[in-house]
């Protein structure tokens, strides 16, 4: 087939106070006509400038194109005109955003923005062009165009602004689009659906695609080939089933061993440290550090490509003659491996240790949003947490995951319902000391790791805070010890205690909230979506320190997310939110082997797995529409508006919350 | 709509007739009274009693308070202790010209250039362009514009001879007081409109605008201009109404017998009905620009426009 658009020796680089980072570092890829591209890596890879590159969408001012050629149907856009460029923009090549919230202008109207491209592009009449944008979005999906036309964005759910962008990439019928981590903002079930809209399109109009992304097992989705890349160079690239079933180099080794499994129980397998400052860019093989199979000269000298087949190359010392055969640990090697370096022998819990330390009864949370309308964020949801276990809660955003933590915590006052932890409800009046007590023994761990550590504390200051609080040391030497202590456990060491966040990656980060939750040794965590901002092999490093540590302190987790492969893979029970409501709750096996919820089925359906042979013979069960607003809820059970099995009785009366096999509790009609 | 204006009209009464409440009170708290005492000691007590009662003021001061509010429904703002015989309305009602009118083409002019100096700041961000505005906007905001206002009288008024220097009495002597006046005008929207503007030209959705192939100068017309000027609106109120209701120092140099001049004069003097007058009279003005304000977002913003109006 014929190559659309090739980049030979990519050089871009930024020039910030600090220096010039290198941020692509020559890189070679092609796009043939009509197939999709993934470029996978992590964040600062250089996966997105690459992409901007061919668009010349980098800021004039800091980034520049050193040397190197993209050649767009014969034609070097390097050298192009920002006049010439407007001309390809949007018409040859055209690009999707991540952010669906933040790409569309907020005061124009949706067919406004699609028009505009139209309007730019070709000589229609202002009708015609309107009639084109009707067009678009029933294309792209959206009912009722001819009203939604006239509204503004705020008006659209994220997957409907999604599809919104999309109609504005498709407008002119490009050659190529560029996809910027499409779906990474939107939840699993609107992901399939955009997934599903881009394959579609793409064999409609027979459009190239580049996608970018960090999500494996979105590569094994929607990709014909990938292309790995890491600290600004591709180190590998090939069909997708050359790099999912035969990877070579050993960063895509680690890539591939991080992402959970859902099929299996294998322990993660990390990579250790982080990527290398493009700054100062590393000598050798970018990788090098964090590779447990190093050699010297990966350190010194540059690895070529070495050719494999056809299409698959790769970038590692490794496979050059003379150096030693190291096979890819296998998956058995790797589970032990693994299991032995981070939490020791597994062991379920049994029926005898089973001691309730939190039970939720009933819980209710609104909010009163206006002056009539209630916001139902959690309604009548019970279940109960075992000492000493995981218990997974997950649901798609504004399901109620949240509030239903924070509430357990009491940093809502509950609307109705009880929480009793250790016998004790949580929501009584108590006096001050109980309630020091509680909050305690209550730790949580947050989301967002840049937000949630206060910027202009030492990190041993925000570490001891609640020591300080809980007065649980007495002297200045047992409150430096305990921090060090602390330090330690989550992988950092002492040196960074004077240190101030902004000073650290993510992970890092993540592991100073960590430690700030360990420090008044609590017996429960709740954990909000502690991995959701990481990147895939740190996201690794961090559930493994936190199962380690449950192991070695008998710390009780309640683990809110919505990435169902990690949830099942920490967790010892899951409970699947929606609406404000728990539809289901069982162990994490028996949740994913036999899920009876219809939403708990179309959810995991929803997933896509790493593995492409899997992820192309898959029948997905694709969720029509949104989520409905949580303060006006269906009547009856509250998930029969998207149910696909819904009946009448389903859409009068609310299902029951009943164990219909031992420890599998669900709340639907249509399971007996 | 028009649920949302209506009561906020009503919002708007209740306001008012607090202010009127208040500044009433607090006035008759004030040392000393509108006429001159030792004048009023020379009159026999029958005489003074007289003149107190022709002013109303020999009544005990919660009927004066109910008199004045009812004269207040009918429009009636008194008479003027000071200036003998006139209502407080009809001065009110000579004095606003000039001062409007200098006011209008000072906010015109500042937002007008503001605006433009603010756009290119932007665009040329970290330029000799912006680097020059931005100067030009400290300097306008920290040198007083009585500073100003002297240099344009001495060199445009007297070296040149182009306008009249300080007596009011056509169109062309409004135009020097208004350009003083604009100056800060200028250097504060400029200096907003930058900021915001180099907001706006962060977000992601310039970049699917550029992704479009939109020209760059419709991307600013199009998709910048008007999402950064939401911001700059909000501190239009502010300045809307202290340059409509005049500038005191710069009304002095130019001789512009405007609103500000008449309510030092008016407190100097005690002079009770003026001062409550022009209070209500700034009051009033205030919060109608307020609202008129908080309309203008909802044109700018749809999305304030349906939280504010349900669908």
């Amino acid at each position: 087939m014929e190559k659309i658009l090739e980049i030979n020796d990519l050089h871009v680089s930024f020039h910030t106070y600090a220096g010039k980072v290198q941020a692509v570092r020559g890189v070679n890829l092609y796009l043939k006509k009509g197939e999709t591209l993934a470029i996978v890596g992590e964040s600062g890879s250089g996966k997105s400038v690459t992409s901007k590159s061919i668009m010349k969408l980098l800021p004039s001012q800091s980034a520049e194109i050193e040397t190197g050629k993209i050649l767009f149907e014969g034609n070097d856009l390097v050298g192009f005109s920002e006049g010439e460029m407007e001309k390809i923009r949007g018409k040859e090549i055209s690009m999707i955003f991540q952010d669906p919230m933040t790409a569309l202008n907020p005061t124009l109207t949706v067919g406004k923005q699609i028009s505009e491209s139209i309007l730019t592009h070709q000589k229609v009449s202002k009708k015609q062009a309107l009639q084109k944008t009707i067009e678009l979005l029933k294309l792209v999906g959206i009912p009722n165009p001819e009203i939604r036309i006239n509204q503004y964005p705020h008006q659209f759910s994220g997957g409907m602004r999604q599809r919104v962008v999309i109609a504005i990439a498709l407008a002119c019928s490009p050659k190529v689009i560029i996809a910027d981590e499409p779906t990474t903002a939107l939840d699993v079930t609107i992901q399939a659906q955009i997934l599903d809209l881009l394959k579609a399109i793409q064999k409609k109009m027979g459009t190239s695609i580049i996608i970018i992304t960090h999500d494996l097992g979105v590569v094994a989705n929607i990709a014909d080939r990938v292309a790995v890349m890491y600290a600004g160079k591709i180190i590998e690239t090939g069909t997708v089933e050359e790099v999912f079933y035969h990877p070579q180099h050993p960063y895509t080794w680690g890539l591939l061993g991080s992402m959970p499994n859902m099929e299996t129980k294998d322990e993660l397998v990390a990579i250790p440290g982080s990527p290398p400052d493009l700054l100062h860019p590393p000598l050798g093989d970018a990788f090098a550090e964090r590779n447990d199979y190093a050699m010297k000269i990966d350190y010194l000298r540059e690895p070529p490509m070495f050719k494999l087949s056809e299409t698959h190359y790769a970038s590692t010392w490794r496979l050059h003659e003379k150096a030693p055969k190291i096979e890819r640990p296998s998956l058995s090697q790797r589970h032990v491996k693994a299991v032995e370096q981070t939490i020791g022998p597994i062991g379920e819990i049994s029926d005898k240790q089973m001691e309730p330390l939190i039970e939720i009864k009933h819980l209710k949370k609104y909010f009163h949003v206006g002056k009539k309308e209630v916001l139902k964020a959690v309604d009548d949801v019970s279940f109960t947490i075992y000492k000493g276990e995981t218990l997974g809660l997950v649901g798609e955003s504004g399901c109620g995951k949240s509030t239903t933590g924070r509430t357990i915590m009491r940093l809502y006052d509950a609307s109705g319902g009880e929480v009793l932890f250790q016998k004790e409800n949580v929501h009584e009046k108590k006096n001050l000391s109980q309630v020091k007590n509680f909050n305690r023994k209550v730790q949580m761990i947050f989301q967002d790791p840049y937000a949630s550590l206060n910027p202009r504390k030492t990190v041993a200051d925000i570490i001891a805070e609640g020591i300080d609080i809980h007065g649980l040391s007495k002297t200045k030497e047992e409150r430096q010890a305990k921090v060090y202590s602390l330090l330690e456990t989550v992988g950092l060491n002492k040196d960074h205690a004077n240190r101030y966040p902004h000073e650290f990656s993510g992970g890092q980060r993540q592991r100073i909230g960590i430690a700030r939750a360990l420090a008044v040794e609590p017996e429960f965590i709740i954990a909000d979506e502690p991995i959701s901002a990481l990147d895939v092999s740190i996201q690794a490093q961090v559930v493994n320190l936190m199962k380690k540590l449950q192991k070695e302190k008998g710390l009780t987790y309640l683990f809110i997310a919505h990435d169902l492969s990690m949830v099942k893979h920490i967790s010892d029970r899951v409970g699947v939110m929606y609406l404000g409501g728990i539809v289901e709750l069982a162990s994490a096996d028996d949740l994913y082997a036999e899920p009876l919820h219809p939403y708990t089925k179309a959810l995991l359906s929803a997933v896509p797995v790493p593995d492409p042979l899997v992820e192309k013979q898959r029948e997905r069960i694709i969720l029509q529409g949104d989520l409905p607003s949580p303060s006006n809820p269906p009547s009856g059970c509250r998930f029969s508006t998207r149910c696909p099995l819904a009946t009448d009785l389903c859409r009068k009366a609310a299902p029951e919350w009943k164990e219909i096999k031992s420890k599998h509790w669900v709340a639907c009609h249509l399971v007996d | 709509m028009k649920k949302y204006v209506f009561i906020r009209l009503i919002n708007i009464v209740i306001t008012l007739f607090v202010i009127a409440t208040v500044t009433f009170f607090l006035m008759k708290q004030l040392p000393g009274s509108p006429f001159d005492e030792e004048k009023l000691a020379v009159l026999s007590d029958e005489q003074r009693a007289e003149f107190l009662a022709r002013y109303g003021l020999d009544k005990p001061v919660t009927t004066q308070y109910v008199l004045y509010l009812g004269n207040l429904l009918k429009g009636d703002l008194g008479t003027s202790f000071y200036f003998k015989g006139q209502d407080v309305t009809s001065i009110l009602v000579d004095r606003i010209g000039p001062s409007a009118l200098i006011g209008t083409q000072a906010i015109i002019l500042g937002l007008t250039i503001g605006i433009i100096l603010g756009i290119i700041a932007a665009f040329r961000h970290n330029t000799v362009w912006d680097y020059s505005t931005m100067f030009l906007a400290v300097l306008g905001v920290s040198v007083p514009n009585f500073v100003f206002a002297a240099l344009l009288q001495y060199y445009v008024g007297l070296k040149l001879g182009l306008l009249p220097v300080a007596f009011w009495e056509s169109y062309s002597s409004s135009i020097m007081p208004s350009i003083a006046l604009a100056l800060s005008v200028i250097a504060l929207i400029a200096r907003y409109t930058r900021n915001e503007m180099l907001e706006v030209l962060g977000q992601d959705y310039m970049l699917t605008a550029k992704a479009k192939g939109v020209k760059r100068l419709k991307i600013i017309y199009v998709h910048a201009i008007r999402n950064a000027l939401i911001p700059v609106v909000t501190v239009l109120g502010p300045i809307t109404v202290s340059l409509l209701t005049g500038s005191l120092v710069i009304e002095n140099i130019f001789g512009v017998p405007g609103i500000g001049s008449l309510f030092v004069d008016s407190i100097k003097v005690n002079d009770y009905t003026t001062i409550m007058g022009l209070t209500l009279f700034y009051s009033a003005f205030f919060i109608l620009t307020m609202l008129v304000i908080d309309l203008l977002y909802g044109m700018i913003d749809p999305r304030i426009r349906i939280s504010g109006v349900k669908e």
